[in-house]
């Protein structure tokens, strides 16, 4: 059995996206997107609807032609190859099932178009339903089957065929909350045991940091940031990527250089920012101050702050019952419109009476505080 | 103009729908009496005369025997099979390039092919069979012009050839109607699915593409088989007798109405009719496939390289150019003086129209009357009984939708000779029901009913059903609800079925050929076929061809614009005349 006991007989291959261009007749899709995968990686396309992270992937698949760069798999340029010369397997989001076959029809499909001998397909088909946990299925219609049922069977289709690359288009979208957890640890689990390349689409940040090793964000056709999860979360590159990834903070102000040190001067008050806060040393455009709700705490407005934290005074609108903590929305002087400044404490830690309204302050952990630009 | 018939029973649909109203029976007990009437009376008979011995009345197979040692009646019946199979076949050819090519790829002439591979529909048949004699035929322009040039002749016309051409060039519509649908409905994914996995070409188009489209074809395809079956007039014009519709009208026009044999071919005629249409969804059965998935989208259409687009431009203009002939071939023969034996006609004249519009107006107004009169009881019907089917929870409320679709695998010469059997001893002031026009409307409006009841059935699947319960819930009744809610929004769809019902009302024939009794209560396919027969008159019948086709037509263009102007109005996705499988 190829797939799963043996070692594969290919090693795993890099992807490389050099300089790729795309447009839908005026619209620029896919803007200069340049990207290396590594051999043996699970990779995730992230970003909002429209982003371009779809397109991407078609275009790893050939579904979509580059007007100017081009896609290299194991080193060889694939931008002129068909997508039935191109040896990436991909399963699609809707998983394309089709309806006229069998579920081993449906596997056996892509070894019939590479004209294996009858038995070895019965044996590879076989050994692919048996690693989904399907093979009592084998003679059922797509129909009969249950949506994560489904699932299996579009991986087990495209996995029977040994690609160099596993395209995953938003798998987990059409399975309900439960499953979505069991099935993208699954995944993770075959794609490890087979050492495939795989890249996953979605626009759900949860999946990917829980399923990937690194994450490109897709904004508007351009790649914003690369990295693994905890590093896009604690270092974003810009404003977007920190939105994008968990809740955030966002003030405005100007940078102030008084002698060596810089601080932000913020209608609230003043934060003093560590070197690392600036990492170019330069306050990119549009700059904001940045901070997630769990790098700061609430404070009584007499008391003075702790060493190493800033304070920004306001008055506390509401408070949320999350679980684990507790969120409390604060009005801000220089916070965006309309939004409060948002406080996450553990459940029972905040200072007791207080309620909508109440005057409070918002004491901000000054090495956990960023300066990003749009 | 096409109809996907009914494969799967509705589902139950609201659990907390109020049991049937009196109204509600009434109306259903109005459209059985209607269908038992017009439908299933008239067959009955015809089966129940076929199963009695001549004079006693008693019950016999005997002649069923006799008709099973006829040579010429066991003919008739391979004959007419044959032909049906073959017509399948040829509409087939003719349908698939054009199918694949304007669904498939980004191809300009996409819209020349959808409107005028529709105009063969809009024309009998067997007026296009007088027509192509001219340019197919042993003598006509093809024959002769390859006689001059190579001393040969093709029998494109000869016999049963003759026949398999003509319905398959005018049938054809129907495959490629229901084909290019499901071709359009079928998701994306599914052929990418297969391209990622190393399949293309052909062998993609044969293994995915084409077996996902394969409900759509299989209702064109059988739907053009049970029409060759139940065509008459058109064999008849090409001297063809013995096949099974033109022998059991001539056994009950030549040896008269109390002759068991006409009976048992009709007996056999509608057995083989239905058989063909069980076959097909039996074949199709667990095979209706959703197909356009979440957010898919239909297939691909792709660019065409110049090579291709050739290729394509050559193949689309060859097939148009055939099934256009008949309309190119009808043109010339009614502006022409004499033509016969040369390629083209010796010379031109309008003294056909002119001759057409003074004696023949009465034809073109006997028309107008009997199609728009069934369009309409077709449209009313089609809606009740929709309505009943979807909306209301009345027992037995599927007999009213199977019994009417059952009127697609009754062939018209059936319906002819049971409407004679079962209403010529009814007296109606004197003279008997039979010979009345009104007997014409009804066996139009009951021929026509199926596809009128698809269409509006479509319109009303696809309205929400809490569209109805917000009026109710704001106080009107169910009726008043139907007015203001209902009706408006399945319009367009009802429009639709009176369309279809009207255009194929108008060159309706089979039915009618046995009981038009004066030539002043006749309508144009009639009129058509009496000057068709003589040479002399084939002049005037094409003008009047002409005007026929032509008046179809424009009724169809400007209810075409009308629906496509109140489809811009309401949203997009309400009372849609065609959805996948039952195209309007």
């Amino acid at each position: 059995m190829t797939l799963v006991n043996e070692a594969r007989t290919t090693p795993s291959v890099d992807v490389a996206i050099e300089h790729v261009d795309l447009w839908y007749g005026d619209n620029h899709v896919l803007r200069d997107v340049d990207l290396a995968i590594r051999p043996g990686e699970f990779f995730a396309f992230l970003g909002p609807s429209g982003c371009g992270k779809t397109t991407l992937l078609r275009l790893i698949a050939g579904f979509n032609q580059a007007d100017h760069g081009r896609v290299l798999i194991g080193g060889r340029d694939v931008s002129d190859l068909p997508p039935w010369k191109r040896d990436v397997g991909m399963v699609f989001q809707s998983y394309a099932l089709w309806p006229h076959m069998t579920v081993a029809q449906n596997v056996a499909f892509g070894l019939e178009e590479r004209r294996l001998p009858r038995a070895e397909i019965t044996r590879r088909v076989a050994a692919a339903l048996d690693l989904v946990g399907l093979g009592p299925f084998a003679g059922r219609r797509p129909a009969q089957l249950s949506g994560g049922q489904q699932q299996r069977v579009a991986l087990a289709r495209t996995i029977v065929v040994e690609p160099k690359v596993l395209l995953l288009d938003e798998p987990l979208s059409n399975l309900d909350a439960k499953l979505r957890g069991e099935v993208r640890r699954e995944l993770r689990e075959l794609q490890q045991r087979l050492g495939l390349t795989a890249i996953f689409v979605t626009h759900d940040q949860e999946e990917a940091n829980t399923i990937c090793d690194r994450i490109a964000v897709l904004k508007d056709g351009t790649v914003q940031q690369v990295g693994a999860p905890a590093e896009l979360y604690d270092r974003p590159a810009n404003l977007f990527v920190a939105g994008f990834l968990g809740r955030t903070n966002l003030l405005a102000g100007d940078i102030h250089r008084d002698g060596a040190a810089p601080a932000f001067v913020t209608a609230a008050g003043t934060v003093p920012l560590p070197p690392a806060a600036l990492p170019d040393g330069e306050p990119p455009p549009g700059a904001r101050l940045v901070f997630r709700p769990h790098h700061a705490v609430l404070a009584a407005p007499g008391a003075a702050p702790a060493p190493g934290r800033a304070r920004l005074p306001g008055t506390l609108r509401y408070r949320e019952f999350l679980g684990a903590v507790e969120r409390f929305g604060v009005e801000v002087a220089g916070a965006e419109a309309g939004t409060e400044v948002l406080v996450d404490v553990p459940q029972g830690s905040a200072p007791e009476g207080l309620t909508p309204g109440a005057a409070v302050g918002v004491d901000v952990a000054l090495d956990r505080v960023l300066v990003l630009g749009a | 103009m096409t109809l996907a018939l009914p494969t799967t029973a509705p589902r139950e649909k609201r659990a907390g729908a109020a049991a049937a109203t009196p109204g509600q029976w009434a109306v259903a007990l109005a459209i059985m009496a209607f269908l038992l009437v017009a439908l299933v009376i008239p067959v009955s008979t015809v089966v129940y005369v076929a199963f009695t011995e001549k004079g006693t009345g008693a019950f016999t197979l005997v002649n069923f025997v006799d008709f099973a040692r006829t040579d010429l009646f066991v003919r008739a019946t391979w004959n007419s099979v044959w032909a049906a199979a073959m017509t399948v076949v040829l509409a087939t050819v003719l349908a698939l390039p054009l199918a694949v090519v304007t669904t498939r790829y980004r191809f300009r002439g996409a819209a020349l092919v959808q409107t005028l591979g529709f105009l063969p529909l809009i024309m009998p048949p067997f007026v296009g069979a007088v027509a192509m004699q001219l340019f197919f035929g042993r003598n006509g322009t093809i024959n002769l012009l390859l006689g001059d040039w190579f001393d040969i002749s093709i029998p494109f016309m000869e016999g049963l050839n003759g026949v398999v051409f003509v319905e398959g060039v005018h049938y054809f519509p129907f495959i490629l109607l229901n084909l290019s649908t499901a071709l359009r409905t079928i998701d994306r994914s599914m052929e990418e699915a297969a391209q990622n996995l190393g399949s293309s070409g052909l062998r993609l188009f044969r293994r995915i593409v084409f077996p996902l489209a394969m409900p759509g074809y299989v209702a064109g395809a059988s739907l053009v088989f049970v029409k060759v079956f139940d065509d008459l007039a058109t064999p008849l014009l090409l001297n063809v007798k013995d096949m099974l519709a033109p022998q059991a009208y001539l056994r009950i026009t030549s040896i008269g109405i109390a002759d068991p044999m006409g009976y048992v071919i009709a007996v056999v005629l509608v057995l083989l009719s239905v058989g063909a249409v069980v076959l097909s969804m039996l074949a199709m059965r667990g095979r209706d496939y959703a197909t356009v998935q979440r957010g898919g989208g239909g297939l691909d259409t792709r660019p065409l390289r110049r090579g291709e687009r050739l290729i394509a431009w050559a193949v689309v203009l060859a097939i148009l150019a055939l099934v256009l002939a008949p309309h190119a071939a009808l043109l010339l023969l009614s502006l022409a003086t004499v033509w016969s034996y040369s390629p083209l006609p010796d010379g031109f004249t309008l003294a056909h129209y002119a001759r057409v519009f003074g004696d023949s107006s009465l034809y073109i107004t006997n028309t107008l009357l009997y199609a728009s009169l069934a369009g309409l009881i077709d449209v009313v019907l089609g809606t009740a009984i929709a309505y009943l089917v979807l909306r209301t929870k009345l027992p037995g409320r599927q007999w009213l939708d199977w019994t009417a679709m059952a009127a697609v695998a009754v062939p018209g010469v059936v319906i002819g000779i049971g409407y004679l059997r079962a209403f010529y001893g009814i007296d109606v002031g004197g003279v008997p029901l039979a010979t009345l026009w009104i007997v014409i409307v009804l066996a139009l409006a009951v021929r026509r009913l199926p596809y009128a009841l698809r269409a509006c059935y479509a319109a009303l699947q696809q309205i929400s059903v809490s569209l109805e319960e917000a009026a109710e819930n704001l106080g009107a009744t169910k009726a008043r609800t139907l007015r203001r809610v209902v009706v408006p929004l399945i319009s367009g769809g009802m429009l639709a079925g009176f369309i279809s019902s009207f255009a194929t009302a108008s060159v309706e024939l089979a039915a009618t050929l046995m009981l038009v009794q004066s030539n002043s209560d006749a309508p144009l396919a009639y009129g058509l076929y009496v000057f068709m027969q003589s040479p002399a008159g084939r002049g005037p019948g094409a003008a009047l061809g002409v005007i026929a086709v032509v008046l179809v037509a424009v009724c169809t263009f400007l209810s075409h614009l009308v629906v496509e102007r109140q489809h811009r109005r309401q949203s997009r996705d309400v009372a849609a005349p065609t959805i996948p499988g039952a195209t309007g």
